[in-house]
Parts: C-alpha cells; structure tokens; sequence
C-alpha cells in the first residue's frame, strides 16, 4: 500500500513539480520586469525630455539672466562635482573606518551603540541632515558655503560607507586573518593589509553607490551650498550644483529654463550612471587581475 | 591520571625550569615548551581543564583525542592564538624555554613569530602571489626582506613545493591545489625560521599522495624545528611521532614515547580509542 503509494508518488511528482516550476519562474520574471517598468520609463522619460535641451553651451557656459536665450550650467556640473569631492574626502574615509572599527570590535556595546547610530542616520530623512547642517555650519560661519554642503552630503553617505564596509569585512573568512595573526602579524596590520585588502573590490562598490546617491541629493542643499550663478571661487561661498539647479529651473515658470532643467536632469543621470559603471569595472579588473 | 605522564618524563616536575647544565646531561632531548595546569576557555565553558604537557626540543608531538576533545585549542594556546577568538580566555601557564609567554608584558606577536602554525584548512592570503604569499609574515610586518628570490627558494625547497611552483611564482596562491596550497602555508610558516611547529590536522584536506609528502616533511623539519602535531589518524601518528599524547574531553589522560602509548596504552580509555571502541 505504502510503496504503492510511493510508486504513484513518483510518477506524479515530476510533472507537478515541473508545472510548480514553471509558474514560481514565471512569476519571478513577470515580478521582476514589473521593477524595471518605473525604472525604464524614468530613464526613457529623462532621455526623451532632456536630449533637445542638450548643447554643448549647457556643458560649458554660465547661466544667463531670464530672458537671454542660450547659455548653460557649467558652474553647476562642477560645482557638483566639487560638493561630491569634498564630501568623499570626509564621507569615505570616515566610513571606511567606522566600518573597520564595528567589523572589528563589533561585540563591544559601544560597537553596538555606533551600529544603531549608523542606522538611525541612514533612516533620517536628507533634508532634516541639511537642516542640521545649517544650523552648525551656516548659522555660525554666517553664510551657505560649498563646505557645509560637502559637509551634509559626507553626513549622508557616512552610514552607507560604513554598514557596507563593515559587511563586506565580516565576509572576509576568520581563516585569512589567523593566518596573518598566527604569522607574528600585530591585529592593526593584518586587519589592513589582509582583511581589508582582500574585501577592497567589494568595498569600492559599496562606496560609489553611496557617492553617487550623494551626488543626487538636493534638499540638504538647499539648507548649505544654497546656489550660485557664478564659476566656483571659494568653498566658503555658495556653490552651484545640478540638482539645486534643476530644481530651481524646473519650478521657475521660464519655457527656456524647463528645457535646461530637463537637459540637466539627463547630465546628472549620466554622471551617476558613469559613476557606478566605473564602480563595477573597476571591481570586475581588480577580480580579474588575481 | 597524571602519573602516567610523569613516569616516562623524568625532567617533568611541574613548571620546573630546565637548566641548561641539565639539558646537555640528559638522556632526553631538553623540553622546548612546558603547559603546566593549562585552562582555556569560550565564555564560561571550559574545554581545556588543566593539561600539563612537555613538548621536547626537536621532536614531533603528536596530539590525538576524539573530535571536539580540546585538541585545536590546546595548540592554539601554545603561540596565543586562543585569544585572537571572541570571549576566549587562559588561564595557567605556558613555558616556552622555561618562560611563561602569558605573563605580564609579553608580546603574543613576539611569541607568534617564534611559534609558528599551520592551520586545517589551507589558508594562503588570494590576493597575493605564491612568492608573497611565501614572504607574507616578513612583508606584512614591514620588514625588509634582503634576499627576497633566495628566502622564496629555500623556504619553498623546504616544504617540498619548489619544483612544483618555481615556474608560476607570481600567480596567485589560490590557484593553487588543496595539497599545493598546505605546503605553500607551510613555506609560509618556515620563512619566518621558528622554533616550533604547530599543525592543526595538516593533512585532513589532503590525499594521501599530499600527505606522505607531507609527512615526510615533517620527518626532515624534525631535526631542526620542534613540531607539535594535531592529528585524528592513528597510522599518521604512529608514522610521524615521537611522543604522543592522547586528550580526552578537555584532559590529557596519557603521554609517552608513541611507540610505548600505541602498543602497551596505561590508560582505558586510550586503548578504546586507539582500537576504535569510541571517538
Ligand atoms: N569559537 C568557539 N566558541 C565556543 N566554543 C568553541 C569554539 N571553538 C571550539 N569550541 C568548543 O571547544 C571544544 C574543543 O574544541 P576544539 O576545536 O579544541 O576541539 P578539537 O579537539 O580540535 O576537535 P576536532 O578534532 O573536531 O578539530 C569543543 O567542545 C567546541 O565545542
Ligand atoms: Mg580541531
């Protein structure tokens, strides 16, 4: 009876299981291209929309007053790129270290205190990081400036870079470290030269999506770097950046500006679409070149 | 328990020190290192209860026991790398040539360099090269390495790998095989030139063509290293040990010249295990 049942079992099972299959798998996909619907038609959508607005002036000159036709946001492209410099030059190593530190006292309860403070910090809200920003910085030196907005985008990608850093280490097996320890390696060292080396390509990763997370941000912006309609002369001046720039040309009622506004909307998606190519490729050569 | 330790270690009165005078008179070699009423600890459990164990000078020591026994931990105390593990602890002493390396103010990284180990697994750092990989203890520390190519050479000579690898020195050392890659982290090891050997089943990953080279190395290092190896087979004990000392549930319950544990056991329970009743 049993085995009979077994033997009807067996006939049975594989094609259930293949029909079972078939629809877990087309489910999968059917999900999967439901996620990439919003994803595409933003991309077509800015593609579409910012590609007339695009010259070669809007990459290379300053903007102009309403009403005169032409001109660019150069100041803006590099102003961007001066706030994602500066925040990185604080955001990354900052983060890379924390991640270090709870990677590797990770048990302690200050550990664990950082560990919850990282993750608070990634759930704030940006524009309240740029409020905060502005009351320590821009309140007290009396003025926006190109440092408080690297400041507050540092401030945002700090729990990104250190969460991922610390991730990526605590995959880094136990059995490489003791080998560094075992061979009369001091902890600080192994923890450099083996741990964090081996886990570099993946940490690389982790910390372009950050950067380029913080090269989109505008509200924090507004509150720190405000704008600008002049070339970057000072960090401790306003700074112009793409995404205060399209917001503030997207909502002027200016036809001309719109259509900078949505040109912009392009460069900008371009440059963190460069960015985490970048990211990956050089992931994908350090790999390789083992 | 103890007495069968004692009895066939005439210089082993706990924690005595050795003299030297002593040492060059002696019918047996001069102990190199000495546990004495060794205690490890995870948290609160204790898994070492107090072994007092001599590990002669220039000799292999083989430690045997059933799995989860102690065995790992026990090396791992003998160059302070029970301590590297979360909430692990020590307590009594360990004497490397009559000095305790866990009193105050010394230096667990001095002791490493000076107790070297190799591990179950292979564990070769993968981002480096087998020449780095070979020099890794120098490099890592920020040593100058004058005679890089002549260092690289012996020590892998040493480990029987030469002829194998000085053809693809500078690929990865995880391109290597699990055999290749033992013997790399045994040149590893060497290059640093210490005094003792400590292996963790060195051969558990290897077939038994990688574990006779294997072996047979360890039976070349004998004359100038003293080794201490973890081993879970009888006939690779029998084959590379001098002395052995059988561990059971965190206690040393018999050690003596192998030939003398293996044939004519004092204990019960070493028989048992030796005939394969338990473990
Ligand atoms: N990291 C750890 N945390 C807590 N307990 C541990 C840890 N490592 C080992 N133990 C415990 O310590 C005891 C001894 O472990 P050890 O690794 O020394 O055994 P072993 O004799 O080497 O065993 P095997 O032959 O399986 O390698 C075991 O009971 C084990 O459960
Ligand atoms: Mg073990």
């Amino acid at each position: 009876m049993n085995s009979r049942k077994n033997s009807v079992d067996r006939i049975a099972l594989p094609g259930r299981r293949k029909i079972t299959d078939l629809v877990v798998r087309t489910l999968c996909l059917v999900a999967t291209l439901l996620a990439l619907v919003p994803l595409l038609s933003l991309l077509q959508f800015v593609i579409v929309r910012g590609a007339g607005g695009l010259s070669w002036d809007l990459l290379t000159q300053l903007p102009r007053p309403v009403g005169e036709p032409g001109g660019g946001m150069a100041n803006a492209i590099v102003g961007t790129l001066v706030l994602v410099g500066l925040a990185s030059c604080v955001g990354i190593p900052l983060g890379i270290t924390t991640g270090i530190y709870l990677a590797e006292y990770g048990h302690t309860r200050t550990a664990r205190v950082v560990r919850f403070s990282a993750d608070v910090l990634s759930g704030v809200p940006s524009i309240i990081v740029g409020m905060f920003v502005y009351g320590l910085m821009v309140v007290t030196m009396k003025r926006f400036s190109a440092v408080a907005g690297g400041v507050a985008l540092a401030i945002l990608m700090l729990p990104t870079v250190a969460r991922s850093t610390e991730e990526l280490l605590k995959l880094v097996p136990t059995s490489l470290r003791e080998a560094a320890l075992a061979l009369g390696v001091p902890r600080w060292r192994a923890t450099l030269r083996v741990v964090l080396r081996t886990a570099a390509p993946g940490i690389a990763t982790g910390v372009m999506l950050a950067v380029a997370r913080a090269a989109g941000e505008t509200a924090p912006l507004l509150f720190t770097a405000l704008n600008s309609r002049f070339w970057p002369t000072s960090l401790d001046r306003p700074i112009a950046s793409l995404p205060v720039q399209i917001f503030t040309y997207a909502i002027s009622p200016y036809e001309e500006w719109h259509r900078q506004a949505w040109a912009a909307a392009l460069v900008l998606v371009a440059l963190v679409l460069i960015l985490n190519v970048a990211a990956r490729f050089f992931v994908r050569h350090r790999t390789d070149a083992r | 328990m103890m007495k069968a330790t004692e009895s066939f270690v005439p210089t082993a009165e706990k924690g005595r020190v050795v003299t030297i005078a002593e040492r060059e008179s002696a019918i047996l070699p001069a102990e190199k290192i000495r546990s004495v009423d060794l205690r490890a600890s995870f948290g609160a459990t204790e898994v070492l209860k107090g072994i007092t164990l001599p590990i002669l000078e220039r000799q292999v020591t083989a430690i045997i026991g059933p799995s989860g026994c102690g065995k790992s931990t026990f090396v791992r105390c003998l160059n302070r790398m029970h301590e590297t593990a979360h909430r692990a602890t020590v307590a009594g002493r360990v004497l490397l040539d009559g000095r305790d390396i866990y009193r105050a103010g010394i230096d667990p990284v001095a002791i490493r360099r000076r107790v070297g180990m190799v591990f179950q697994k292979p564990n070769p750092f993968p981002t480096m090269s087998i020449a780095e990989n070979v020099l890794a203890g120098l490099s890592l520390t920020g040593e100058r390495i004058p005679h890089r190519m002549e260092l690289v050479e012996k020590a892998l000579r040493q480990a029987a790998l030469w002829d194998e690898v000085k053809d693809i020195l500078p690929r990865s050392g995880a391109s290597l095989s699990g055999g290749q890659q033992q013997r790399l982290c045994i040149a590893r090891a060497l290059a640093l030139d210490p005094e003792v050997l400590l292996m963790d089943e060195p051969c558990s990953a290897l077939d038994p063509i990688a574990t006779a080279r294997i072996e047979e190395l360890i039976h070349e290092l004998g004359d100038h290293v003293t080794i201490v190896i973890v081993t879970h087979n009888m006939q690779q004990a029998g084959r590379v040990a001098d002395h052995t000392a059988f561990l059971y549930m965190g206690e040393l319950v018999e050690y003596g010249p192998t030939d003398r544990v293996f044939t004519r056991p004092a204990e019960q329970r070493t028989e048992d295990y030796i005939t394969g009743r338990f473990g």
